[in-house]
Protein backbone atom coordinates (compact mmCIF):
# COMPACT_ATOMS: atom_id res chain seq x y z
CA UNK A 1 0.00 0.00 0.00
CA UNK A 2 1.58 3.63 -0.82
CA UNK A 3 1.06 6.23 1.41
CA UNK A 4 -1.54 8.74 1.37
CA UNK A 5 0.22 11.29 3.90
CA UNK A 6 3.90 11.70 4.54
CA UNK A 7 4.46 13.68 7.23
CA UNK A 8 8.68 14.08 8.12
CA UNK A 9 10.10 15.80 10.93
CA UNK A 10 7.32 18.41 11.82
CA UNK A 11 7.79 21.19 14.07
CA UNK A 12 6.00 23.87 15.41
CA UNK A 13 7.48 26.39 18.60
CA UNK A 14 5.12 28.77 20.44
CA UNK A 15 7.89 31.16 21.88
CA UNK A 16 9.90 28.90 23.95
CA UNK A 17 7.51 26.24 24.07
CA UNK A 18 7.93 23.02 21.48
CA UNK A 19 4.50 22.14 21.25
CA UNK A 20 5.63 19.05 18.06
CA UNK A 21 9.07 18.35 18.37
CA UNK A 22 10.09 16.72 15.21
CA UNK A 23 7.83 14.18 14.53
CA UNK A 24 7.48 11.71 11.26
CA UNK A 25 5.67 9.01 10.21
CA UNK A 26 3.14 7.87 7.49
CA UNK A 27 -0.67 6.96 6.72
CA UNK A 28 -1.38 4.67 3.97
CA UNK A 29 -4.07 4.14 1.81
CA UNK A 30 -7.31 2.29 3.07
CA UNK A 31 -5.64 2.74 6.63
CA UNK A 32 -7.21 3.94 10.29
CA UNK A 33 -4.39 5.15 12.10
CA UNK A 34 -5.25 6.51 16.13
CA UNK A 35 -3.45 8.98 17.46
CA UNK A 36 -3.37 8.97 21.44
CA UNK A 37 -1.70 11.19 24.33
CA UNK A 38 -2.35 13.13 27.20
CA UNK A 39 -3.69 16.39 26.72
CA UNK A 40 -1.43 18.80 25.71
CA UNK A 41 0.67 16.51 24.01
CA UNK A 42 0.24 18.23 20.73
CA UNK A 43 -2.13 16.05 18.77
CA UNK A 44 -3.85 18.79 17.81
CA UNK A 45 -1.47 21.02 17.07
CA UNK A 46 0.17 18.43 14.79
CA UNK A 47 -3.70 18.16 13.19
CA UNK A 48 -3.29 21.82 12.16
CA UNK A 49 0.10 22.11 11.18
CA UNK A 50 -0.84 19.22 8.57
CA UNK A 51 -3.58 21.22 7.33
CA UNK A 52 -2.22 24.26 7.30
CA UNK A 53 -4.11 26.06 9.90
CA UNK A 54 -1.02 26.79 11.98
CA UNK A 55 2.55 26.87 10.16
CA UNK A 56 4.91 24.47 11.30
CA UNK A 57 8.42 25.94 12.10
CA UNK A 58 9.78 22.69 10.51
CA UNK A 59 9.31 19.47 8.39
CA UNK A 60 7.25 18.92 5.68
CA UNK A 61 3.74 17.26 4.68
CA UNK A 62 3.43 15.13 1.99
CA UNK A 63 -0.01 14.04 0.09
CA UNK A 64 0.38 11.17 -2.57
CA UNK A 65 4.01 12.32 -2.55
CA UNK A 66 3.17 16.25 -3.45
CA UNK A 67 4.91 18.55 -1.41
CA UNK A 68 1.69 20.12 0.47
CA UNK A 69 3.64 22.30 3.45
CA UNK A 70 1.78 25.52 4.03
CA UNK A 71 -0.87 25.14 1.73
CA UNK A 72 -3.87 27.08 2.66
CA UNK A 73 -6.87 24.67 4.40
CA UNK A 74 -9.16 25.23 1.59
CA UNK A 75 -6.58 24.42 -1.09
CA UNK A 76 -5.88 21.09 1.58
CA UNK A 77 -9.65 20.07 1.29
CA UNK A 78 -9.76 20.68 -2.49
CA UNK A 79 -6.94 18.06 -2.81
CA UNK A 80 -9.13 15.65 -0.91
CA UNK A 81 -7.87 15.94 2.89
CA UNK A 82 -11.16 16.61 4.88
CA UNK A 83 -11.21 17.53 8.71
CA UNK A 84 -13.42 17.97 12.18
CA UNK A 85 -12.79 19.61 15.46
CA UNK A 86 -12.37 18.93 18.92
CA UNK A 87 -15.44 20.82 19.23
CA UNK A 88 -18.44 20.84 17.42
CA UNK A 89 -18.41 23.09 13.80
CA UNK A 90 -22.00 22.53 12.97
CA UNK A 91 -23.34 25.44 11.44
CA UNK A 92 -26.61 26.31 13.77
CA UNK A 93 -29.10 28.33 11.70
CA UNK A 94 -28.72 25.94 8.75
CA UNK A 95 -30.71 22.94 8.58
CA UNK A 96 -29.02 19.28 8.46
CA UNK A 97 -29.20 19.29 4.90
CA UNK A 98 -28.06 22.25 4.07
CA UNK A 99 -25.00 22.00 6.36
CA UNK A 100 -24.21 19.03 4.12
CA UNK A 101 -24.74 20.60 0.69
CA UNK A 102 -22.39 23.57 2.52
CA UNK A 103 -20.38 20.97 3.08
CA UNK A 104 -19.60 19.53 -0.51
CA UNK A 105 -20.56 22.91 -2.34
CA UNK A 106 -17.08 24.37 -2.75
CA UNK A 107 -16.16 20.55 -4.67
CA UNK A 108 -18.72 21.06 -7.63
CA UNK A 109 -18.15 23.32 -10.50
CA UNK A 110 -16.24 26.47 -10.37
CA UNK A 111 -16.90 30.12 -8.45
CA UNK A 112 -19.31 31.52 -11.62
CA UNK A 113 -21.26 27.92 -12.29
CA UNK A 114 -21.95 27.79 -8.26
CA UNK A 115 -23.38 31.34 -8.94
CA UNK A 116 -25.53 31.30 -11.80
CA UNK A 117 -26.31 27.57 -11.51
CA UNK A 118 -28.33 25.05 -9.10
CA UNK A 119 -28.50 26.80 -4.80
CA UNK A 120 -28.27 23.34 -4.06
CA UNK A 121 -25.01 22.84 -6.63
CA UNK A 122 -26.55 19.93 -7.27
CA UNK A 123 -25.83 18.22 -3.68
CA UNK A 124 -29.48 17.67 -2.53
CA UNK A 125 -29.46 13.70 -3.49
CA UNK A 126 -25.69 13.05 -2.07
CA UNK A 127 -26.86 15.30 1.04
CA UNK A 128 -29.88 12.42 1.50
CA UNK A 129 -27.70 9.66 0.92
CA UNK A 130 -25.13 10.71 4.06
CA UNK A 131 -28.21 12.03 6.16
CA UNK A 132 -29.67 7.87 5.62
CA UNK A 133 -26.16 6.60 5.81
CA UNK A 134 -26.02 8.79 9.20
CA UNK A 135 -29.06 7.85 10.46
CA UNK A 136 -30.48 11.26 10.50
CA UNK A 137 -33.24 10.91 8.13
CA UNK A 138 -35.91 12.02 10.76
CA UNK A 139 -33.66 15.40 11.01
CA UNK A 140 -32.51 16.29 7.75
CA UNK A 141 -34.68 19.66 7.66
CA UNK A 142 -34.13 20.62 11.49
CA UNK A 143 -32.26 23.54 12.16
CA UNK A 144 -28.54 21.90 13.26
CA UNK A 145 -28.17 23.81 16.37
CA UNK A 146 -31.31 22.29 17.78
CA UNK A 147 -30.00 18.45 17.28
CA UNK A 148 -28.82 16.66 20.46
CA UNK A 149 -24.99 16.74 20.91
CA UNK A 150 -24.68 13.07 19.67
CA UNK A 151 -26.68 14.18 16.63
CA UNK A 152 -24.19 17.28 15.75
CA UNK A 153 -21.12 15.12 16.26
CA UNK A 154 -22.36 12.83 13.69
CA UNK A 155 -23.72 15.73 11.65
CA UNK A 156 -19.96 17.16 11.74
CA UNK A 157 -18.51 13.96 11.27
CA UNK A 158 -21.14 13.43 8.04
CA UNK A 159 -19.85 16.99 6.68
CA UNK A 160 -16.25 15.78 6.35
CA UNK A 161 -17.28 13.00 4.17
CA UNK A 162 -19.07 15.24 2.00
CA UNK A 163 -16.49 15.85 -0.67
CA UNK A 164 -15.37 12.42 -0.89
CA UNK A 165 -11.95 12.73 0.63
CA UNK A 166 -9.15 10.60 -0.24
CA UNK A 167 -7.88 11.92 3.86
CA UNK A 168 -9.99 12.46 6.86
CA UNK A 169 -8.43 13.18 10.08
CA UNK A 170 -11.04 13.20 12.97
CA UNK A 171 -10.05 15.08 16.10
CA UNK A 172 -12.15 13.82 19.02
CA UNK A 173 -14.95 12.12 17.07
CA UNK A 174 -16.12 10.33 20.34
CA UNK A 175 -15.63 13.00 22.64
CA UNK A 176 -18.93 13.59 25.00
CA UNK A 177 -20.82 11.21 22.31
CA UNK A 178 -22.68 8.96 24.53
CA UNK A 179 -22.63 4.83 24.04
CA UNK A 180 -25.11 3.73 21.85
CA UNK A 181 -24.31 6.78 19.08
CA UNK A 182 -20.43 6.17 19.41
CA UNK A 183 -21.36 2.35 17.87
CA UNK A 184 -22.92 4.00 15.15
CA UNK A 185 -20.52 6.40 14.59
CA UNK A 186 -17.98 3.20 14.37
CA UNK A 187 -19.82 1.53 12.57
CA UNK A 188 -20.64 4.41 9.84
CA UNK A 189 -16.64 5.28 9.78
CA UNK A 190 -16.21 1.51 9.26
CA UNK A 191 -18.44 1.29 6.61
CA UNK A 192 -16.94 4.63 4.50
CA UNK A 193 -13.07 3.25 5.34
CA UNK A 194 -14.55 -0.53 3.52
CA UNK A 195 -16.87 0.92 0.49
CA UNK A 196 -14.72 4.32 -0.16
CA UNK A 197 -11.29 2.95 0.96
CA UNK A 198 -10.97 6.48 2.62
CA UNK A 199 -8.17 6.93 4.79
CA UNK A 200 -8.33 8.38 8.91
CA UNK A 201 -6.56 9.44 10.91
CA UNK A 202 -8.41 9.61 14.47
CA UNK A 203 -7.18 11.16 17.30
CA UNK A 204 -9.13 10.44 20.35
CA UNK A 205 -9.46 9.41 24.24
CA UNK A 206 -11.40 7.11 23.86
CA UNK A 207 -9.33 3.65 24.49
CA UNK A 208 -11.78 1.04 23.47
CA UNK A 209 -13.07 3.34 20.31
CA UNK A 210 -9.54 3.88 19.38
CA UNK A 211 -8.03 0.37 20.00
CA UNK A 212 -11.42 -1.45 18.33
CA UNK A 213 -10.99 0.89 15.23
CA UNK A 214 -7.71 1.68 14.29
CA UNK A 215 -5.31 -0.57 12.24
CA UNK A 216 -2.54 1.19 13.94
CA UNK A 217 -1.55 3.76 16.80
CA UNK A 218 0.66 6.38 17.44
CA UNK A 219 1.22 7.73 20.65
CA UNK A 220 2.81 10.94 21.39
CA UNK A 221 3.82 12.90 24.93
CA UNK A 222 5.50 16.08 25.47
CA UNK A 223 5.12 16.75 21.20
CA UNK A 224 7.15 13.91 20.78
CA UNK A 225 6.48 10.18 19.05
CA UNK A 226 6.78 7.49 21.89
CA UNK A 227 5.14 4.60 20.25
CA UNK A 228 3.61 2.89 16.93
CA UNK A 229 2.33 0.02 16.11
CA UNK A 230 -0.53 -2.48 16.31
CA UNK A 231 -3.17 -1.31 18.70
CA UNK A 232 -2.35 -4.44 21.16
CA UNK A 233 1.57 -3.63 20.69
CA UNK A 234 1.06 -0.32 22.09
CA UNK A 235 -1.29 -1.12 24.76
CA UNK A 236 1.72 -3.37 26.37
CA UNK A 237 4.26 -1.05 25.45
CA UNK A 238 5.70 -0.15 28.98
CA UNK A 239 6.31 3.50 27.83
CA UNK A 240 2.65 4.63 27.13
CA UNK A 241 1.60 2.63 30.20
CA UNK A 242 3.63 4.25 31.97
CA UNK A 243 3.16 7.96 30.15
CA UNK A 244 -0.75 7.47 29.40
CA UNK A 245 -2.81 4.33 29.90
CA UNK A 246 -1.42 3.80 33.55
CA UNK A 247 -1.30 0.14 35.15
CA UNK B 1 -50.79 25.45 8.07
CA UNK B 2 -47.35 25.39 6.00
CA UNK B 3 -49.32 25.24 2.10
CA UNK B 4 -51.27 28.60 3.15
CA UNK B 5 -47.86 29.82 4.34
CA UNK B 6 -46.46 30.38 0.75
CA UNK B 7 -49.74 31.91 -1.68
CA UNK B 8 -49.98 34.14 1.58
CA UNK B 9 -46.18 35.22 1.50
CA UNK B 10 -46.91 35.91 -2.18
CA UNK B 11 -50.08 37.47 -2.32
CA UNK B 12 -48.77 39.81 0.69
CA UNK B 13 -45.62 40.63 -1.37
CA UNK B 14 -47.76 41.17 -4.63
CA UNK B 15 -49.95 44.27 -2.22
CA UNK B 16 -46.39 45.46 -0.72
CA UNK B 17 -45.47 46.14 -4.24
CA UNK B 18 -49.03 47.48 -5.99
CA UNK B 19 -48.94 49.42 -3.01
CA UNK B 20 -45.75 50.95 -3.81
CA UNK B 21 -46.76 51.18 -7.70
CA UNK B 22 -50.33 52.97 -7.23
CA UNK B 23 -50.29 54.73 -3.88
CA UNK B 24 -47.76 57.08 -4.91
CA UNK B 25 -49.47 58.63 -7.79
CA UNK B 26 -51.50 60.51 -5.50
CA UNK B 27 -48.29 62.02 -2.93
CA UNK B 28 -46.96 65.35 -3.43
CA UNK B 29 -43.35 66.10 -4.66
CA UNK B 30 -42.04 66.15 -1.39
CA UNK B 31 -43.53 62.57 -0.62
CA UNK B 32 -42.17 61.72 -3.98
CA UNK B 33 -38.65 62.03 -3.18
CA UNK B 34 -38.78 60.67 0.41
CA UNK B 35 -39.95 57.47 -1.50
CA UNK B 36 -37.40 57.52 -3.67
CA UNK B 37 -34.50 57.98 -1.27
CA UNK B 38 -35.55 54.85 0.76
CA UNK B 39 -35.77 52.73 -2.43
CA UNK B 40 -32.13 54.38 -3.22
CA UNK B 41 -31.14 53.92 0.47
CA UNK B 42 -32.58 50.28 0.68
CA UNK B 43 -30.55 49.46 -2.10
CA UNK B 44 -27.31 50.90 -0.33
CA UNK B 45 -28.20 49.16 2.91
CA UNK B 46 -29.11 46.20 1.08
CA UNK B 47 -25.42 45.73 -0.16
CA UNK B 48 -24.38 46.75 3.32
CA UNK B 49 -26.32 43.85 4.32
CA UNK B 50 -24.07 41.56 2.02
CA UNK B 51 -20.67 43.11 3.41
CA UNK B 52 -22.21 43.17 7.22
CA UNK B 53 -25.38 40.71 8.12
CA UNK B 54 -23.94 37.92 5.88
CA UNK B 55 -20.28 37.96 5.65
CA UNK B 56 -19.91 39.57 8.74
CA UNK B 57 -17.69 42.11 7.60
CA UNK B 58 -17.78 45.38 9.37
CA UNK B 59 -17.52 48.41 7.03
CA UNK B 60 -17.81 51.92 8.30
CA UNK B 61 -17.38 52.81 4.45
CA UNK B 62 -21.10 52.32 2.36
CA UNK B 63 -21.09 55.87 2.41
CA UNK B 64 -18.31 56.61 0.41
CA UNK B 65 -19.12 54.24 -1.99
CA UNK B 66 -22.47 55.83 -2.21
CA UNK B 67 -20.74 59.25 -3.01
CA UNK B 68 -18.35 57.41 -5.29
CA UNK B 69 -21.49 56.28 -7.17
CA UNK B 70 -22.80 59.10 -7.54
CA UNK B 71 -19.76 61.60 -8.37
CA UNK B 72 -19.38 58.98 -11.10
CA UNK B 73 -23.16 59.33 -12.56
CA UNK B 74 -22.85 62.96 -11.91
CA UNK B 75 -19.92 63.98 -14.12
CA UNK B 76 -20.74 61.26 -16.99
CA UNK B 77 -24.44 61.98 -17.09
CA UNK B 78 -23.58 65.99 -17.01
CA UNK B 79 -20.84 65.34 -20.22
CA UNK B 80 -23.44 63.62 -21.99
CA UNK B 81 -23.08 60.08 -21.22
CA UNK B 82 -26.37 58.28 -20.71
CA UNK B 83 -27.61 57.43 -16.86
CA UNK B 84 -27.56 53.54 -17.78
CA UNK B 85 -23.74 53.67 -18.80
CA UNK B 86 -22.98 55.93 -15.76
CA UNK B 87 -24.33 52.75 -13.57
CA UNK B 88 -22.28 50.77 -14.83
CA UNK B 89 -19.26 52.09 -14.68
CA UNK B 90 -20.33 52.89 -10.77
CA UNK B 91 -20.64 49.68 -10.50
CA UNK B 92 -16.84 48.77 -11.85
CA UNK B 93 -15.47 51.38 -9.95
CA UNK B 94 -17.09 50.61 -6.58
CA UNK B 95 -16.72 47.08 -6.84
CA UNK B 96 -12.40 47.72 -8.15
CA UNK B 97 -12.56 49.99 -5.05
CA UNK B 98 -14.52 47.98 -2.69
CA UNK B 99 -12.05 44.85 -3.79
CA UNK B 100 -8.98 46.74 -2.20
CA UNK B 101 -10.96 47.69 0.76
CA UNK B 102 -11.26 43.95 1.11
CA UNK B 103 -7.61 42.87 1.90
CA UNK B 104 -7.05 44.78 5.32
CA UNK B 105 -10.39 42.39 6.69
CA UNK B 106 -8.13 39.35 5.43
CA UNK B 107 -6.26 40.56 8.36
CA UNK B 108 -7.78 42.23 10.64
CA UNK B 109 -11.36 41.92 12.24
CA UNK B 110 -14.55 43.53 13.72
CA UNK B 111 -13.54 47.01 15.33
CA UNK B 112 -10.01 47.37 14.27
CA UNK B 113 -12.04 46.19 10.10
CA UNK B 114 -14.38 48.91 11.36
CA UNK B 115 -11.41 51.37 11.74
CA UNK B 116 -9.43 50.69 8.22
CA UNK B 117 -12.73 51.42 6.52
CA UNK B 118 -13.78 54.41 8.46
CA UNK B 119 -10.23 55.74 7.52
CA UNK B 120 -10.88 54.79 3.67
CA UNK B 121 -14.72 57.06 4.40
CA UNK B 122 -12.65 59.99 5.33
CA UNK B 123 -10.10 59.49 2.48
CA UNK B 124 -12.89 59.41 0.06
CA UNK B 125 -14.73 62.40 1.77
CA UNK B 126 -11.44 64.39 1.44
CA UNK B 127 -10.85 63.38 -2.20
CA UNK B 128 -14.75 64.84 -3.17
CA UNK B 129 -14.27 68.03 -1.15
CA UNK B 130 -10.41 68.27 -2.29
CA UNK B 131 -10.40 67.50 -5.83
CA UNK B 132 -12.24 70.04 -7.23
CA UNK B 133 -10.73 69.53 -10.84
CA UNK B 134 -13.50 66.52 -10.60
CA UNK B 135 -15.94 66.63 -7.95
CA UNK B 136 -16.09 70.63 -8.24
CA UNK B 137 -14.74 70.45 -4.73
CA UNK B 138 -17.45 72.27 -1.93
CA UNK B 139 -19.30 73.52 -5.11
CA UNK B 140 -20.23 70.55 -5.98
CA UNK B 141 -21.49 69.42 -8.90
CA UNK B 142 -25.40 70.83 -10.08
CA UNK B 143 -27.86 70.62 -12.89
CA UNK B 144 -27.29 66.43 -13.10
CA UNK B 145 -29.90 65.28 -15.73
CA UNK B 146 -32.36 62.62 -15.00
CA UNK B 147 -32.41 59.66 -17.92
CA UNK B 148 -35.27 58.93 -20.68
CA UNK B 149 -36.14 55.33 -20.50
CA UNK B 150 -37.17 54.25 -24.11
CA UNK B 151 -37.32 57.97 -25.22
CA UNK B 152 -39.64 58.46 -21.97
CA UNK B 153 -38.83 62.08 -20.23
CA UNK B 154 -38.21 60.68 -16.03
CA UNK B 155 -37.78 64.36 -15.04
CA UNK B 156 -40.47 64.56 -12.60
CA UNK B 157 -40.71 63.27 -9.69
CA UNK B 158 -43.60 60.14 -10.26
CA UNK B 159 -41.42 58.89 -13.10
CA UNK B 160 -38.37 59.14 -11.80
CA UNK B 161 -39.79 57.49 -8.43
CA UNK B 162 -40.40 54.47 -11.11
CA UNK B 163 -37.14 54.16 -12.11
CA UNK B 164 -35.47 54.43 -8.20
CA UNK B 165 -38.43 51.51 -7.75
CA UNK B 166 -37.55 49.41 -10.68
CA UNK B 167 -33.61 50.11 -10.09
CA UNK B 168 -34.78 49.01 -6.37
CA UNK B 169 -36.77 45.29 -8.21
CA UNK B 170 -33.53 44.56 -9.84
CA UNK B 171 -31.20 44.58 -6.87
CA UNK B 172 -33.63 43.03 -4.39
CA UNK B 173 -33.91 40.24 -7.29
CA UNK B 174 -30.61 39.82 -7.98
CA UNK B 175 -29.56 39.88 -4.31
CA UNK B 176 -32.37 37.53 -3.34
CA UNK B 177 -30.54 34.87 -6.29
CA UNK B 178 -27.02 35.64 -4.45
CA UNK B 179 -28.33 34.79 -0.98
CA UNK B 180 -29.82 31.10 -1.98
CA UNK B 181 -26.85 30.44 -4.12
CA UNK B 182 -23.76 28.35 -3.17
CA UNK B 183 -22.29 32.03 -2.64
CA UNK B 184 -24.68 33.20 0.09
CA UNK B 185 -24.33 29.89 2.19
CA UNK B 186 -20.44 30.48 1.55
CA UNK B 187 -21.08 34.26 2.88
CA UNK B 188 -23.16 32.97 5.92
CA UNK B 189 -19.94 30.38 7.06
CA UNK B 190 -17.53 33.09 6.72
CA UNK B 191 -19.74 35.23 9.39
CA UNK B 192 -20.44 32.31 11.75
CA UNK B 193 -17.30 29.73 11.37
CA UNK B 194 -14.20 30.76 9.57
CA UNK B 195 -12.50 28.06 10.72
CA UNK B 196 -14.86 25.67 9.58
CA UNK B 197 -15.40 27.11 6.40
CA UNK B 198 -11.92 26.58 5.17
CA UNK B 199 -11.52 23.22 6.23
CA UNK B 200 -14.33 22.45 3.99
CA UNK B 201 -12.51 24.03 0.89
CA UNK B 202 -14.43 27.69 1.14
CA UNK B 203 -11.76 30.02 0.02
CA UNK B 204 -12.56 32.50 2.71
CA UNK B 205 -10.01 35.35 0.93
CA UNK B 206 -12.16 35.07 -1.86
CA UNK B 207 -15.39 35.11 -0.34
CA UNK B 208 -14.42 37.95 2.18
CA UNK B 209 -13.12 40.16 -1.18
CA UNK B 210 -16.34 39.36 -2.82
CA UNK B 211 -18.68 39.89 0.12
CA UNK B 212 -17.22 43.94 0.16
CA UNK B 213 -17.00 44.14 -3.41
CA UNK B 214 -20.27 43.11 -4.27
CA UNK B 215 -21.44 45.07 -1.18
CA UNK B 216 -19.35 48.34 -2.41
CA UNK B 217 -21.05 47.64 -5.81
CA UNK B 218 -24.58 48.50 -4.51
CA UNK B 219 -23.57 51.62 -2.65
CA UNK B 220 -21.95 52.19 -6.34
CA UNK B 221 -25.60 51.44 -8.10
CA UNK B 222 -27.29 53.69 -4.93
CA UNK B 223 -25.18 56.77 -5.27
CA UNK B 224 -25.59 56.93 -8.92
CA UNK B 225 -29.47 56.69 -8.84
CA UNK B 226 -28.79 59.31 -5.48
CA UNK B 227 -27.33 62.04 -7.90
CA UNK B 228 -30.51 62.16 -11.13
CA UNK B 229 -32.45 62.03 -7.40
CA UNK B 230 -31.52 65.47 -5.47
CA UNK B 231 -29.77 66.61 -9.15
CA UNK B 232 -27.06 68.42 -7.35
CA UNK B 233 -24.30 66.87 -5.22
CA UNK B 234 -21.27 68.48 -3.01
CA UNK B 235 -19.24 66.13 -0.29
CA UNK B 236 -21.21 66.57 2.67
CA UNK B 237 -24.35 64.16 1.86
CA UNK B 238 -21.29 61.23 1.74
CA UNK B 239 -19.47 61.92 4.79
CA UNK B 240 -19.29 59.29 7.68
CA UNK B 241 -22.72 60.54 9.14
CA UNK B 242 -23.92 58.35 5.71
CA UNK B 243 -22.08 55.56 6.22
CA UNK B 244 -23.39 55.36 10.06
CA UNK B 245 -26.72 56.00 9.07
CA UNK B 246 -26.76 52.87 6.53
CA UNK B 247 -24.86 50.72 9.45
CA UNK B 248 -28.05 51.23 11.60
CA UNK B 249 -30.37 50.96 8.65
CA UNK B 250 -29.14 47.40 8.45
CA UNK B 251 -28.21 47.02 12.45
CA UNK B 252 -32.19 48.65 13.39
CA UNK B 253 -33.60 46.38 10.11
CA UNK B 254 -31.86 43.27 11.09
CA UNK B 255 -28.44 42.45 10.11
CA UNK B 256 -28.64 39.46 7.97
CA UNK B 257 -32.17 39.09 7.29
CA UNK B 258 -33.15 39.90 3.44
CA UNK B 259 -36.01 42.53 4.49
CA UNK B 260 -33.88 44.22 7.15
CA UNK B 261 -32.55 46.86 5.05
CA UNK B 262 -36.08 47.68 3.56
CA UNK B 263 -37.50 48.20 6.95
CA UNK B 264 -34.01 49.49 8.44
CA UNK B 265 -34.45 52.02 5.26
CA UNK B 266 -38.47 52.96 6.54
CA UNK B 267 -37.63 53.78 9.98
CA UNK B 268 -34.26 55.54 9.03
CA UNK B 269 -35.81 58.00 6.02
CA UNK B 270 -39.36 57.60 6.70
CA UNK B 271 -39.97 57.55 10.17
CA UNK B 272 -38.25 61.16 11.21
CA UNK B 273 -40.98 62.43 8.32
CA UNK B 274 -43.60 60.95 10.03
CA UNK B 275 -42.71 62.36 13.60
CA UNK B 276 -42.22 66.11 12.39
CA UNK B 277 -45.93 66.79 13.87
CA UNK B 278 -43.97 67.14 16.78
CA UNK B 279 -41.94 69.35 15.29
CA UNK B 280 -38.77 70.53 17.18
CA UNK B 281 -39.02 67.09 19.10
CA UNK B 282 -38.96 64.70 16.15
CA UNK B 283 -35.00 64.15 15.91
CA UNK B 284 -35.03 63.19 20.04
CA UNK B 285 -38.31 60.87 19.43
CA UNK B 286 -36.39 59.09 16.73
CA UNK B 287 -33.34 58.80 18.46
CA UNK B 288 -35.34 57.42 21.89
CA UNK B 289 -37.55 55.08 19.15
CA UNK B 290 -34.05 54.30 17.89
CA UNK B 291 -32.93 53.18 21.42
CA UNK B 292 -35.45 51.66 22.83
CA UNK B 293 -36.24 49.11 20.00
CA UNK B 294 -32.54 48.19 19.87
CA UNK B 295 -32.43 47.46 23.46
CA UNK B 296 -35.99 45.14 22.98
CA UNK B 297 -34.61 43.37 20.53
CA UNK B 298 -30.61 43.85 19.47
CA UNK B 299 -31.19 41.59 16.15
CA UNK B 300 -33.28 44.37 14.60
CA UNK B 301 -37.02 44.00 13.66
CA UNK B 302 -36.70 41.34 12.26
CA UNK B 303 -35.04 39.53 14.68
CA UNK B 304 -38.61 39.76 16.87
CA UNK B 305 -40.19 37.79 14.28
CA UNK B 306 -36.95 35.13 14.11
CA UNK B 307 -37.28 34.67 17.37
CA UNK B 308 -41.33 34.39 17.40
CA UNK B 309 -40.98 32.23 15.01
CA UNK B 310 -37.72 30.04 16.56
CA UNK B 311 -40.23 29.47 19.71
CA UNK B 312 -43.22 28.43 17.75
CA UNK B 313 -41.14 25.67 16.18
CA UNK B 314 -39.40 24.52 19.55
CA UNK B 315 -42.66 24.53 21.22
CA UNK B 316 -44.58 22.46 18.18
CA UNK B 317 -41.46 19.96 18.84
CA UNK B 318 -41.96 19.23 21.99
CA UNK B 319 -45.49 18.79 21.35
CA UNK B 320 -44.60 16.08 18.95
CA UNK B 321 -42.26 14.73 21.21
CA UNK B 322 -44.56 14.95 24.46
CA UNK B 323 -46.85 12.69 22.05
CA UNK B 324 -44.53 10.15 20.42
CA UNK B 325 -43.79 9.74 24.67
CA UNK B 326 -47.15 8.66 25.35
CA UNK B 327 -47.51 6.45 22.77
CA UNK B 328 -44.91 4.58 23.60
CA UNK B 329 -45.89 4.16 27.22
CA UNK B 330 -49.02 3.14 26.17
CA UNK B 331 -47.72 0.36 24.22
CA UNK B 332 -45.29 -0.40 26.41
Amino acid sequence: MSAVLEVTDIKKNFGGISAVDGVSFDVREGEILGLIGPNGCGKSTLFNCILGQLTPSGGEVRLDGKLVTGLRPSELNKLGVSRTFQLLQVFPKLSVRENLILAGQEHQGNMASRLVGRSDAGLTETANQMIGFFKLDHLADEPAGGLSYGQQKLLDAAMAFMGGPRLVLLDEPAGGVNPSMLADLKDRLVAINREKNATFVVIEHNMEFVMSLCSRVMMMAEGKVLAMGRPDEVRKNPAVIEAYLGH
Amino acid sequence: MSSFAKPLKIALGLIVIAGLIIVPMNFNRYGLFILSQWAVMTIAAMGLNLTLGYAGQVSLAQGAFVGIGAYAAAIMTTHGWPLPAAILVAIVLSFAVGWVLGYPALRVQHHYLAFVTLAFSTLAFLVFRNESWLTGGIYGISNIPRPHIFSFATNKPLPFYYVCLGSLAIVSLAVWWLIRSPWGRAFMALRENPLRAQSLGIDTRRYTLMAFAIGSALGGVAGALYAPLTQYIDPVPFNLSLSLDLLMMVIVGGAGFYFGPFLGAMIAVLLPEWLRFTEGYYLMLYAVAVMLLLIWSPTGILGILDRYLAERRTKAASALRAVAKSRLETVQ
